[in-house]
């Protein structure tokens, strides 16, 4: 009987070995993950990250500008600044990926609406920590990054005077605050940025197929951060697709009007680092999920399906008011409308797209058959 | 009446040792399975963290009972290895059976046809004489050399009907023509070392592997029965199954209670060499052999007579279920009516994207529904693309939002779904109410027939 084992286990080696050594095809036919992952690297995500970090000094500037001579022209210039920067994160937020994810810089970033009362509680707080922020911890994730940016800048008084007025006194700490979130957000983005090109070569080469490789939490994050992102807190919060209107928890709200142009430059990020499109440049694409998809899909249909849907959203946010509030207080049938099209893009993310890369949208570790 | 042959059948005695040998391999199998699962926290995460719980028709009372489920496991466990060792075999066999299967029932959510294996084995060892002997702690004399032949083939009928069936699900046209979802699966493992990034991503390799699976599948059984072949075909065996550990290591305990089960097709001396083996092992850390030495030649439990016509009842019942599906219309593969308990194992990729809209009709107020405030995602990733979890969901929701003072709730549904690597489709009729509809109408004329045709056998 021992032969018996023997046997079979000389068999079991040598057949797994005959099946599969000869047969090893030198050409390499697979898709080049690591060409893809390398223009999404040095072409879209650090590109990225040092332009918002290049907005926010110069945002910073502005800053120092405007505390040594707090004018109306300079808050005018302080407020441009502001939106550029905004702009440049809208670039930046679905990488929550390696150090970004581990120092919560999403939370610290973009979280809103503003917590007013927090904010103005922080402001006479001698040991305020703003790194006191996680998913557990959520407090003071809304009383930093751009929102609050958004209030201090716009939001402090009934109009431009009153607000001016309020920095000039400022009896309330109103310069100190803005300074100090500033300076949180430039630290933060260097801490992400600077961890990123430190470790580039293992960023890109991990391309595996597993819940820890960079390649499948981009894919994880990117499909996320549409839906959660863009589609949830941009879209359908306000509009209360899940509860009622809230119109108050429109992106950058005590600015009014640039809720449209956030949410634009947010879907034009999405379907650029969908098609690789180099940053900066509008029709430059290299490897991307695109041309992933293209070697993947037998029907050749899903990729410009996808870019389809993402023309559609455009036309229909372009439809929408400049203030995400306004249009949800006048005619939030639009707004729903927009939901509902940005839901198309979600579908064929979350079900086609997932589906043919083989990637799990959670991660669940649990048994299959 | 019963007609000669089968009489004759019935009375030919054979050792008991393959028996023994499964039993034993059985009860450990289960034993390290369930530690395993606990260990990995899954009994929190799939049992006590969810909220809401799918429940399989028929069975909607059974559901996680809080901290006490620990208990449920806990006792199946040590049922499990009181299996293992022999002590009061029909006691922790039906034990085991009874927790086994309730842990499946509680979520439908985690079905998976080899847990569905385990429970039918755990209930037909409750009527096999598997305690004939090699037994811990009995105070019967329970020994006995001689078992009716049929309660070995009996095991060797239902993993006959598990490969037989399994292999004839996959004569269909996405499996043979397309080699989906294969094609998928495969070239999504390119990072796996020598043959990811080559052979994995070629056509061929999809094809080949397809039809061999298929091949491997309808034939296992006869080379297993075969004398002749059956080394072969354990070999086999064991090189399929270790491929699909390696290909697909989320399959589980699967491929090590498929190999430890077929060893039952070897004849006695085999396994008597494998029991020698065992005691020879527990003699060396007991002075005293814990083995108990007494003959006797009468099975305990349940008489010889109902244990056979429930054997037999059960096997045909387990020869026809299988085949259920070809009384419901409409594609199987999209409506999945008839799909579970049939031993169709890895057949579709199917992915899928559904939300719910609530209708107040009486206030005219429409909202979506946020599903994680209800499932996880797990749950969630289950529902999106079964029609059984989204009817039951649904009218969980209706209830639960008539019970917030809702009138006249209508539940409409937005669900796509992805089969096979085509492109994802709508799954149920748009803007129609499915809450409090009948089943029967939900799959007649909500579901909306799949486009394309999966021909099968």
């Amino acid at each position: 009987m021992k032969k018996y084992f023997l046997i079979i286990f000389i068999l079991f080696f040598s057949c797994s070995e005959d099946n599969n050594l000869p047969e090893i095809d030198p050409v390499d036919d697979s898709y080049n993950r690591f060409i893809m992952m390398e223009n999404l690297t040095e072409n879209i995500i650090i590109p990225s990250l040092e332009n918002l970090d290049s907005k926010l000094k110069t945002f910073n500037t502005s800053l120092s500008l405007f505390n040594s001579d707090t004018s109306m022209d300079n808050l005018s210039v302080l407020r441009s600044d502001f939106l550029v920067a905004y702009k440049a994160w809208q670039y930046v937020e679905m990488f929550n990926i390696g150090k970004a994810e581990e120092i919560y810089y999403n939370l610290k970033s973009n979280v809103y609406p503003v917590n007013v009362a927090r904010v103005i509680a922080n402001m006479n707080n001698p040991s305020l920590d703003l790194d006191d922020c996680s998913d557990t911890r959520p407090n003071n994730c809304s009383a930093q990054g751009f929102p609050t940016l958004d209030y201090l800048l716009y939001g402090i008084g009934d109009n431009d005077d009153s607000i001016l007025l309020e920095f000039k006194n400022d009896s309330v700490n109103y310069k100190e605050y803005l300074n100090t979130v500033t300076q949180k957000l430039i630290s933060n983005t260097s801490i992400v940025l600077d961890d990123l090109k430190a470790n580039k070569n293992n960023f890109i080469s991990s391309t595996d197929n597993t819940m820890t490789s960079n390649l499948n939490m981009l894919v994880n994050d990117f499909v996320y951060y549409y839906e959660k992102g863009l589609r949830t807190n941009k879209i359908g919060i306000p509009a209360g697709v899940w509860t009622f209107k809230i119109p108050e928890n429109v992106e950058s709200f005590y600015a009014q009007d640039l809720s449209k142009e956030l949410a634009l430059e947010a879907l034009s990020a999405c379907k650029k680092f969908f098609m690789g499109t180099k940053f900066g440049t509008e029709s430059d694409h290299g490897e991307s999920f695109k041309n992933y998809i293209d070697y993947l899909d037998t029907e050749n249909t899903l990729s410009s399906l996808i870019i389809d849907s993402f023309d559609n959203s455009k036309s229909e946010i372009n439809g929408l008011s400049a203030s995400f509030s306004n249009q949800v207080n006048n005619d939030n049938i639009k707004m729903l409308e927009t939901f509902d099209a940005l839901q198309v893009t979600v579908r064929y993310l979350k079900s086609d797209m997932l589906s043919l890369m083989g990637v799990d949208v959670d991660y669940v570790d649990a048994d299959g058959d | 009446m019963v007609l000669p042959f089968i009489k004759n059948y019935l009375e030919i005695r054979t050792p008991s040792s393959p028996l023994v040998v499964f039993r034993i391999f059985f009860g450990l199998l289960i034993f390290f399975s369930i530690i395993r699962f606990w260990s990995k926290g899954w009994i929190d995460f799939l049992y006590l963290e969810p909220t809401y719980h799918f429940s399989y028709q028929y069975f909607e009372w059974i559901k996680p009972i809080g901290f006490y489920t620990y208990l449920i496991f806990f006792t199946c466990m040590i049922s499990a290895l009181c299996v293992a060792i022999g002590y009061k075999y029909r006691i922790s066999t039906s034990i085991l059976f009874l927790t086994y299967t309730y842990i499946e029932l509680m979520d439908k959510t985690t079905y998976l046809n080899h847990y569905y294996l385990v429970s039918l084995l755990a209930f037909m060892l409750i009527f096999l004489p598997g305690d004939s002997k090699f037994l811990v702690g009995s105070h019967k004399k329970s020994r006995f050399e001689n078992v009716p032949k049929w309660t070995i083939d009996s095991i060797k009928l239902l993993l006959f009907i598990v490969y037989f069936y399994a292999g004839m699900a996959k004569i269909n046209s996405d499996w043979l023509l397309e080699a989906q979802p294969l094609k998928i699966w495969l070239m999504s493992k390119y990072e796996l070392p020598l043959f990811g990034d080559n052979l994995l991503q070629k056509n061929w390799v999809h094809y080949f592997m397809s039809w061999g699976g298929m091949l491997y599948d309808l034939s296992i059984p006869f080379l297993l029965i075969i004398r002749r072949t059956r080394i072969f075909a354990f070999i086999m065996v064991i090189i399929f199954h270790a491929m699909t550990k390696i290909l697909f290591p989320a399959i589980g305990m699967f491929p090590y209670i498929m190999v430890i089960s077929c060893l039952i097709f070897f004849d006695s001396k085999f396994h008597d060499k494998i029991i020698e083996f065992i005691s020879k092992c527990i003699k060396f850390f007991n002075k005293r052999s814990l083995i108990s030495r007494k003959v006797n030649i009468t099975n305990s439990g349940f008489s010889k007579k109902i244990s056979f016509n429930i054997i037999c009842i059960f096997l045909a019942f387990q020869l026809i279920l299988p085949i259920r599906y070809k009384f419901y219309p409409g594609e199987l593969f999209w409506n999945e009516r008839g799909y579970r308990f049939s031993w169709r194992v890895m057949l579709v990729e199917k992915k899928g994207y559904t939300t719910f809209k609530v209708i107040d009709k009486e206030n005219n107020k429409i909202f979506y529904v946020d599903n994680e405030a209800y499932l996880t995602e797990f749950q969630e990733k289950q529902m999106s693309f079964q029609p059984d979890f989204i009817y039951e969901f649904a009218n969980y929701l209706g209830d639960s939002y008539t019970s917030k003072g809702f009138r006249n709730v209508e539940i409409h549904v937005d669900s796509y779904v992805t089969l096979n690597g085509r492109r994802s489709e709508r799954l149920i009729k748009a803007d129609t109410n499915i809450y409090k509809v009948g089943k029967a109408i939900f799959y007649k004329n909500h579901i909306i027939p799949y486009k394309y045709e999966i021909k099968k056998i």
